[in-house]
């Protein structure tokens, strides 16, 4: 009996429509409504504590909303298991007693069923998953063991198991070098291929600008959403980020934004 | 030979001696496995409570059965069932934070338990072995509750595994998994609350969160993934057992402490000598 609900093709993946999250009376998220399509690749940037994690949690339908809905193709996100939540590092047990090939079968666990082993064919997508992101020699290492991008990497390879169509990321980014980071956005790419929605939310605004087709500017209300020109405007961004921001015009005409914050560890009360 | 064969044979030529191995054997076991999860999820001190909380549901069934043993298992398990449940709930919905809650729930209900047993005139010798188990009044009838409860521990631990692992590991991926997170999470309390009734007439509630918590201890140093930890933090049970037995009998040792204490000989060489992690290589 799979949890999974029906997908109206012709709807996009994601609606959100007057979506609000408060706790105890203070609002986390108010009235947030957007579309996404399938394929579509969206920047979400914002200052810390703006609510990119709670978006997350309430579109991934792990947290409730306070007022508004979520629509993952036409229907609420209660019974689908196509939505993967990938978390920040800083989130994640890496002591936990569980290899890569673990961490990537557990997306897998509803299709393979309750009082069920995991059979060849889902050993085979595992490392399906885990060649697509170019895992698959390091199978048996234990989490632990693994560099930044190597573990972003392996949570990436869990959502593939999982079979997901709308995968989001919160600050996969952070902390990586260069390389990896380059490793992870070209993972990106692939998944665009496969017609598989990804969000991510980021710090970097050169990145969400270059690598993104949308960018979501977000402090508890959408500040804005579109594309990246229309969006990171110094205008728009001094009113998501207010003082928190510096704005640095370069010689060619951009603006980058250094944000004052910088560990990335959001609040999650 | 012959004497060694004597030395390692001759305590199990008397029957109540060969039935508290077998359950010493099933609750080092149970409580090994279980006690994985103990460990990973940050339980111990749950477990230790839980373990305490248990002793006023058996002073009631011993105060109301005139002395006898025979209903108490039952009594115990009640109350298990009952408090680990009841902590859930508080956990969840709590305006104080889920240790203060233990705290005050597992001092006042083991207060309580010992009020109630210090109501009957010759408690003493009862009480002691409700706090540190009774290997040797282990009954055909104790040892068949011991195995069914200990067999339906284990099978549901397999039946749930994966479940349970991605229950542990990611909650949030339980959540979009579309996981019964709440049915399972109480299903391990319930797990959890069978095991100390199965263990209380062996280890007694003191202890019991050793037998919980230093085997699984033990083979999360050796260990890198869940199933092995589980085998080896069984192994390390099922031998604690076998050999705190032999070192009650031959040195007249009360069986509980004796177990623990081989438990916890084990977990000193290996955190000690561990390859290449324990503390003596560190050293160099």
């Amino acid at each position: 009996m799979y949890p999974r609900t029906r997908h109206q093709p012709d709807k996009p993946i994601l609606d959100v429509l007057h979506l609000s999250v408060s706790y105890e009376g203070r609002g986390a998220l108010e009235n947030i409504t957007f579309h996404l399509h399938a394929g579509e690749r969206v920047a979400v940037v914002g200052p810390n504590g703006a609510g990119k994690s709670t978006l997350f949690k309430v579109v991934a339908g792990v947290l409730p909303p306070t007022s508004g809905e979520v629509k993952i193709s036409g229907y609420g996100p209660r019974g689908h298991i196509c939505i993967a939540y990938v978390p920040q590092r800083s989130q994640v047990d890496w002591r936990f007693p569980a290899s890569v090939a673990d961490v990537v079968m557990m997306g897998r666990i509803r299709q393979v069923g309750f009082f069920r082993w995991p059979r060849r064919a889902d050993w085979d997508t595992v490392h399906a998953a885990l060649e697509a992101v170019d895992m698959n020699s390091m199978a048996n290492r234990q989490i632990g063991e693994l560099s930044g991008g190597q573990q972003q990497r392996t949570f990436l390879a869990r959502a593939l198991a999982q079979e997901a169509e709308l995968v989001l990321l919160d600050e996969p980014l952070n902390g990586l070098d260069t390389p990896s980071q380059e490793a992870i956005l070209s993972l990106l790419d692939k998944l665009r291929q496969q017609k598989i929605t990804v969000m991510v939310a980021t710090h970097d605004l050169g990145q969400a600008a270059s690598r993104f087709d949308r960018v979501m500017l977000l402090n508890h209300q959408l500040v804005r959403f579109g594309s990246p020109q229309d969006v990171l405007t110094s205008e728009n961004l001094l009113r998501a980020y207010g003082g928190h921001a510096q704005l640095i015009r370069g010689a060619d005409g951009t603006t980058t934004l250094a944000d004052t914050c910088c560990d990335g560890e959001e609040e999650h009360e | 030979m012959n004497n060694l064969f004597n030395i390692f044979l001759q305590p199990f030529s008397y029957d109540f001696m060969l039935r508290g191995l077998v359950a010493s054997v099933i609750v080092g076991v149970v409580c090994a496995v279980v006690g994985v999860y103990v460990v990973l999820r940050g339980m111990a001190f749950f477990g230790d409570a839980l373990a305490h909380a248990v002793l006023p549901g058996v002073a009631l069934g011993y105060l109301l059965s005139g002395g006898s043993r025979d209903t108490l298992f039952w009594w115990a398990l009640g109350a298990a069932v009952l408090v680990a449940l009841a902590v859930g709930r508080i956990s969840k919905h709590a305006e104080i934070r889920e240790d203060t809650a233990i705290g005050i729930l597992f001092a006042s209900m083991f207060a309580l338990g010992i009020a109630l047993i210090s109501t009957v005139r010759s408690y003493s010798v009862d009480l002691s072995h409700f706090l540190f188990g009774n290997v040797l009044g282990v009954s055909t009838r104790d040892l068949v509750l011991t195995s069914v409860f200990g067999g339906v521990v284990l099978l549901t631990i397999f039946l749930f595994y994966k479940e349970f692992l991605v229950l542990s590991f990611d909650p949030v991926l339980a959540a979009t998994l579309r996981l019964p997170s709440g049915l399972l999470n109480n299903i391990l309390l319930v797990l959890m609350a069978l095991t100390v009734s199965v263990a209380m007439q062996t280890v007694g509630v003191a202890l019991m969160v050793a037998m919980l918590v230093t085997p699984a201890a033990t083979a999360s140093l050796l260990t890198r993934r869940l199933w092995q930890g589980m085998l080896v933090s069984a192994a390390i049970g099922a031998f604690s057992a076998v050999t705190g037995l032999y070192l009650s009998y031959y040195f007249n040792i009360v069986s509980g402490s004796a177990i623990v204490l081989t438990a916890t000989a084990i977990f000193l060489l290996v955190f000690l000598f561990q390859p290449r992690r324990g503390l003596v290589w560190k050293k160099r």
